[in-house]
C-alpha cells in the first residue's frame, strides 16, 4: 500500500478542452479518497490519468515516492475495478483473474493460491469456471473487485462500480466495499457521481466540477461546512435550501430576513462567521438543510413560523413537507405524525445554528 | 388471419407479391438445374420447364473431366482447384488483416487514424476496372503476372477496404474498458488482440468471410485479367467453356458447368447465410 500524490495536474483535450484545471490531492497510505462530482467535471479523466490510461498535460502523480508520469499503466502497481467490470468475456472467471497473474509469470502453484484466497475472500468460489455472461450484475461486480484484489496493488482505483447495479444490492456492495477497505488497509480512489455514496464510502472526499476541486475533505466537514453554493447543493439528499434575502442588524446578533405573508420575520443567527458584518443590510443567500426545519416538538426553542404545505412527500422515517420562503421552494423534515396535507399550514421550527451563507455574487460561502 | 378470424387483404397481397418474386428469381435456377440433367435430344426438343423425361449425369461429368475449354479438354476440374487454391488464402488474409485494421483504427487510435479510415473506406468504391492497368504492371514487375500468387495478392489488396470496414464498425461496439482493463492487466497490443479482441470476434469473422469468399470466387475481371491460361479460375474456365463450340452447342454441359462454379457460394450461403445476418446485426458485445 502506498500514498498518493497529485500536484497541480493539468489535462487539455488535443480540441483545446480543458477538463482539468490544477487539481492538488494527497492522501495517506490506507485513506479512501473519494472524486466526486457531475458529469464532465474530469473525476473520470483524474482517474485513467492516475492509472496512466490518459496522458497528463502537465503536473505530476506520485504513488509513494514515485513519480508514476511516464511509466505505463501496468508498471504503476494499481489495479481498476470499473463501471462495466470490463471482464474478457470468452475467458472463465478464473482465467479472468489469472490473466494479470500469467502476464507478470507469477508461478503456477502461486497464482491458484492467490486465486483460491481472493474467491473465498469474495465468496465467488463456486462460479470460478463460470463465464462472465452466466454472472448476475452482482457476481461479475465481486469477480471484477476478485480480479483487482489478485494484483494486491498498493492503490485501488474504482471508476463507479456501483452504477450498473439495483438499489438494495449497491447497498450491499458498498458496505462490502467499505469493510474490505477497512480490512486491507488498501489505498482506493474511488470516482462516483452519488453523492450518499460519497459520504458513507469515503475518508477523504473531493467534489469536483468544471475540472476543479470544489472542496476537499472528510465527509463531515463537506457536509457541515460547504466551501461554496455548489458544494452545499451536491452534497445532501434531499438537496440544501437556498434563501435568498437580506441580513439585518438585530440587538447584538444577526438576522435573516424571512419574507412570510408578506411580513419580514427575522431569523436570528445563533453562530455568525466574522466576515458577515459586512453584509448587513445586503442580500446574502442562506443554506439550511432540511432537517434544521422541523416540527416544533422535534425541535423545541427555535424561531417558528405558520408556513402553508405545497407537497408532502413520506419517506417512512420521517416526512419531507415543502413550502415557499423568499420565493423560494423549502424542503423540511418532519416526523411522519406531524406533518399535514399539502393545501394545510402548519407550524415549522427554524434551527438557525448550522445554517450557512453565501455570497450571491461568487457563490462562495461567507466565512 | 387476423384474431378475429377475418383474411386481412394487405396480407393476401403481400404474400402474393412474394411468392411472385420469389419465383421469379428461382425460376432460372430450375431451369439450370432440369436442363443439367437432360440429354442433348430433350434440350433440343425445346421445352424449356419440362423436366427430364431420361434423368442424366452425363452432362456433368463431362463438365466436370472432359470438356474443352478453349484447346485443353480436362473440364472445369483444374480450374476449379485454382480457385480453390486462391480463395483460401485471399479470403484468409484478407480478413486477418481487416480484423488487425479494425483492432487498430478501434481500440489503439492515434492522429490521423479516423482519415486513414475515411480514405480506406474509398477503396470500397473504386471499380475494378481503374485499377486493371496500374495493377497488371505493378505484377509484370514483381513477376507475378498469370499466377495464382499474384491474383491472391490482387483480392487481398482489393479486400482489405471491406474487411476493414466491418471489423472496425463491429470493434466500435465493443466496450472501451475491456482494452484498459487489459491494459492495467499488463497485455501488450498482440496478446490483447489474441486472447481478448479475437475470442470476441466469432460473428464478425463469419461475415467477413462469406463476404470476401463470395466475392473473390464469383470474381471474372481480375481473373481474366490477372491469370490466363493454366491459372485462370474457375468463372474465367466456365466462360471459356461456353465460348468453345465444336459444332454443337451443348446447353446442359454449360448448365452443370455454371452450377458447378456457382456451388461453393451457394453451399456457404446457405451453410452460414443465418450466421451472416447475425453478424451483421450483432451490436455490442456483452459481457
Amino acid at each position: 500500500m502506498a500514498s498518493l500524490t497529485l500536484s497541480q495536474i493539468c489535462k487539455t483535450f488535443p480540441n483545446g478542452v480543458e477538463v482539468l484545471k490544477g487539481i492538488d490531492i494527497a492522501i495517506e497510505d490506507g485513506d479512501l479518497l473519494i472524486l466526486v462530482g457531475g458529469s464532465g467535471c474530469g473525476k473520470s479523466t483524474l482517474l485513467n490519468i492516475i492509472a496512466g490510461l490518459e496522458t497528463l498535460t502537465s503536473g505530476t502523480v506520485k504513488i509513494g515516492d514515485r513519480v508514476v508520469n511516464n511509466l505505463s499503466p501496468k508498471d504503476r502497481d494499481i489495479a481498476m475495478v470499473f463501471q462495466s467490470y470490463a471482464l474478457y468475456p470468452s475467458m472463465t472467471v478464473r482465467d479472468n483473474i489469472a490473466f494479470g497473474l500469467q502476464i507478470r509469470r507469477v508461478p503456477i502453484d502461486k497464482q491458484t493460491e492467490i486465486i483460491q484466497r481472493v474467491a473465498d475472500m469474495l465468496q465467488i468460489g463456486h462460479l470460478l469456471d463460470r463465464k462472465p455472461r452466466q454472472l448476475s450484475g452482482g457476481q461479475r461486480q465481486r469477480v471484477a473487485m476478485a480480479r483487482a484484489l489478485a494484483r494486491e496493488p498498493s492503490l485501488f482505483l474504482f471508476d463507479e462500480p456501483l452504477s450498473n447495479l439495483d438499489a438494495k444490492l449497491r447497498v450491499e456492495v458498498r458496505a462490502e466495499i467499505k469493510q474490505m477497505h477497512e480490512r486491507l488497509g488498501a489505498t482506493i480512489v474511488y470516482v462516483t457521481h452519488d453523492q450518499i455514496e460519497a459520504m458513507t464510502l469515503g475518508d477523504h472526499i473531493a467534489v469536483m466540477k468544471d475540472g476543479v476541486v470544489q472542496q476537499l475533505g472528510d465527509p463531515q466537514t463537506i457536509y457541515d461546512s460547504p466551501a461554496n453554493l455548489f458544494v452545499a447543493g451536491f452534497i445532501g439528499s434531499p438537496s440544501m435550501n437556498f434563501l435568498r434575502g437580506k441580513l439585518a442588524a438585530v440587538g447584538s446578533g444577526l438576522a435573516f430576513e424571512a419574507e412570510h405573508e408578506g411580513r419580514h420575520v427575522p431569523l436570528p443567527l445563533p453562530a455568525v462567521p466574522a466576515a458577515a458584518k459586512q453584509w448587513v443590510g445586503r442580500e446574502v443567500i442562506l443554506g439550511l438543510r432540511p432537517e434544521r426545519i422541523t416540527d416544533p416538538d422535534s425541535r423545541q426553542g427555535f424561531n417558528t413560523l405558520d408556513c402553508r404545505i405545497d407537497l408532502i412527500e413520506p419517506t417512512g422515517p420521517d416526512t419531507l413537507v415543502y413550502t415557499k420562503l423568499n420565493g423560494a421552494k423549502v424542503g423540511c423534515r418532519v416526523r411522519p405524525g406531524a406533518a399535514r396535507h399539502a393545501g394545510e399550514s402548519m407550524l415549522l421550527a427554524f434551527d438557525m445554528s448550522r445554517a450557512v451563507l453565501f455570497d450571491p455574487g461568487t457563490e462562495s460561502r461567507i466565512r | 388471419m387476423r384474431a378475429d378470424g377475418r383474411i386481412d387483404t394487405g396480407r393476401v397481397v403481400i404474400y402474393a407479391l412474394l411468392a411472385v418474386f420469389a419465383a421469379y428469381y428461382l425460376l432460372p435456377l430450375y431451369v439450370v438445374l432440369t436442363t443439367s440433367f437432360k440429354p442433348m435430344d430433350e434440350v433440343r426438343a425445346g421445352n424449356l420447364l419440362a423436366l427430364p423425361q431420361a434423368w442424366t449425369v452425363e452432362p456433368w461429368l463431362k463438365a466436370w473431366h472432359s470438356a474443352c475449354t478453349g484447346v485443353d479438354c480436362r473440364g472445369l476440374q483444374p480450374f476449379f482447384w485454382n480457385s480453390v487454391k486462391m480463395v483460401v488464402p485471399a479470403v484468409l488474409i484478407s480478413t486477418l488483416i481487416g480484423a488487425l485494421n479494425g483492432y487498430v483504427l478501434t481500440m489503439w487510435r492515434f492522429r490521423g487514424s479516423e482519415i486513414l479510415f475515411t480514405l480506406l473506406l474509398v477503396g470500397c468504391f473504386i471499380p475494378f476496372q481503374a485499377v486493371l492497368l496500374p495493377m497488371a504492371r505493378l505484377l509484370g514487375q514483381f513477376g507475378l503476372a498469370n499466377t495464382t500468387t499474384g491474383l491472391i495478392f490482387v483480392h487481398v489488396v482489393y479486400g482489405i477496404a471491406f474487411t476493414t470496414l466491418f471489423f472496425r464498425n463491429f470493434y466500435v461496439a465493443v466496450p472501451d474498458e475491456l482494452i484498459k482493463a487489459a491494459r492495467i492487466d499488463g497485455a501488450g497490443f498482440f496478446l490483447t488482440f489474441r486472447r481478448i479482441v479475437l475470442p470476441l470476434s466469432g460473428p464478425i469473422f463469419v461475415v467477413s468471410i462469406i463476404w470476401q469468399f463470395t466475392q473473390i470466387w464469383n470474381d471474372f475481371l481480375f481473373g481474366v485479367a490477372f491469370a490466363g491460361g493454366q491459372s485462370a479460375p474457375v468463372t474465367v474456365a466456365l466462360n471459356n467453356l461456353v465460348n468453345t463450340s465444336t459444332g454443337v452447342k451443348e446447353y446442359n454441359v454449360d448448365m452443370a458447368g455454371a452450377v458447378i462454379a456457382a456451388a461453393p457460394t451457394l453451399f456457404v450461403y446457405i451453410v452460414a447465410g443465418r450466421y451472416f445476418v447475425r453478424g451483421l446485426t450483432a451490436g455490442a458485445v456483452k459481457g
